[in-house]
């Protein structure tokens, strides 16, 4: 923690030309001095008439209510229930979900990639931290972290050990590095034992991870 | 650049650790900053790649060292002062002193979810394409010193163009005030050993989102 906020006064110190001792002078912690740097950012931004807080509001709202891993879900419960859906969005993705009002508005650029038992694909953001947000959420810690970006493009099945997931030595392991705009959804293959399941039922098994490729649908066996 | 956002492949950062029922946000602040960078965007005041670019450009210590929304705050102060929507002194003194610029629009609680649909990158294309799915392709080898999508571990590797994205603006053009400069886009699979030699997991392939300039017939 303090190297992290030696870091952020350094890096501020360094843009502003601040007096890089003074946020030493106060003891308010890590958190709170960045707490008002973004707070400085919001009113001055705000004053200057380019955002409006209110809208500010509705966004942290929908990310904290809205927008997660559930859209993403009933996407891939769909694929497993409905052959045509399922091949319209392999061809198209982007134009798959859109049919579907529940999910909500999607831009371009959605790729859906199928998991089977020959390849197991696996999504990281090398270079940052691409993600399908509208399908997923906002992406979890770890997958912005050093240690996935660095390892999930050379290290694939090591990774997945780390999230307590062994494949068959002769599974192909796929990697999409996400460097452009396009943004990958991984489709999972639907677990045995849930035939005559209801849509909204495999929804509930799609983990988020299984989505990204660092995980597997929850097994039926272990949902009740 | 050649900068450490750019971290594919490099050893000793440890173990992937997953934080059971991470809430969106772990503070307020973290919304604040993230609900910003999407209410500017809407704006037009910078584009992703100038956002990208200035996290890019941290100083190394910093990039490791700060939370992803710390970068976030960081790049952010970048963009206001370097395009002179505020000054330093302004985001010192925690208030406007001069009036703001005028920008392209404002994101109100009416039009609020445009703010969260991801624009369009494609692009009217500007000549035909110069490869198709099945084409050997080579990476160049190329360390410019500004924002690019094309990472070191994947540079100068032979692979094969898998799908074909259509045109969409380039980012390397983007970040660095050069206009939209719409150019083919390609997802290119490489084998494993390609990318990291002989003893690589003979069963991993990799994929790149990769722009034609940064490709060659081979």
């Amino acid at each position: 923690m303090m190297a992290q906020r030696r870091a952020f006064c350094f890096i501020v110190g360094h843009m502003s030309g601040h007096d890089h001792d003074h946020h030493h002078d106060h003891d308010h912690s890590e958190l709170s001095e960045t707490q008002l740097r973004v707070r400085a950012l919001e009113t001055v931004l705000t004053e200057k008439g380019y955002v409006d807080p209110a809208a500010l509001d509705a966004i942290v709202e929908a990310y904290e209510t809205r927008i997660g891993p559930r859209n993403g879900a009933a996407v891939v419960a769909k694929a497993w229930c409905d052959p045509a859906f399922k091949q319209g969005l392999l061809a198209d993705a982007s134009k798959a979900v859109a049919t579907l009002g529940h999910v909500g508005r999607i831009g371009d650029h959605l790729v859906a990639v199928e998991n089977t038992p020959k390849i197991h694909n696996m999504v990281v953001c090398t270079l940052c931290s691409c993600y399908p947000w509208e399908m997923l959420g906002l992406p979890p810690i770890w997958y912005k972290s050093a240690p996935y970006r660095s390892r999930a493009v050379k290290d694939p099945r090591g990774v997945l050990e780390d999230f307590g997931v062994s494949l068959p030595k002769d599974t192909e392991i796929r990697v999409w590095d996400s460097t452009a705009e396009t943004r990958f959804l991984v489709l999972p293959m639907r677990p045995a034992g849930t035939d005559g399941w209801s849509e909204q039922q495999l929804a509930e098994i799609v983990t988020r991870d299984s989505m990204i490729g660092t995980g597997l649908p929850k097994l039926p066996g272990a949902t009740s | 650049m050649d900068g450490i956002h750019d971290m594919g492949g490099m050893d000793g950062f440890g173990k992937v650790e997953s934080e059971p029922n991470e809430p969106p946000f772990h503070e307020t602040w973290e919304g604040r900053i993230l609900a910003l960078q999407r209410a500017m965007g809407y704006a037009g005041a910078w584009h992703i790649d100038h956002a990208r670019f200035a996290r890019e450009r941290l100083p190394p210590q910093v990039y490791l060292t700060s939370s992803y929304y710390q970068k976030w705050a960081l790049a952010m102060e970048m963009n206001v002062v370097e395009r002179g929507l505020a000054s330093r002194e302004e985001l010192r003194a925690g208030h406007a002193l001069e009036p703001g610029k005028t920008l392209k629009r404002k994101l109100t609680p009416a039009v609020v979810q445009d703010g969260l649909t991801r624009g369009s990158f494609f692009r009217q294309q500007q000549a035909p394409a110069k490869f198709k799915i099945g084409d050997r392709v080579r990476t160049l080898n190329i360390h410019p010193k500004t924002h690019t999508r094309l990472p070191r571990y994947a540079r100068g590797k032979l692979g094969m163009v898998e799908l074909c994205h259509g045109c969409h603006m380039f980012p390397d053009s983007v970040a660095i005030n050069l206009g939209d400069n719409p150019q083919w886009l390609y997802t290119v699979v490489f084998d494993g050993r390609e990318l990291w030699g002989a003893d690589a997991d003979p069963k991993l392939k990799v994929s790149i989102d990769a722009f034609e300039p940064y490709l060659e017939p081979a």
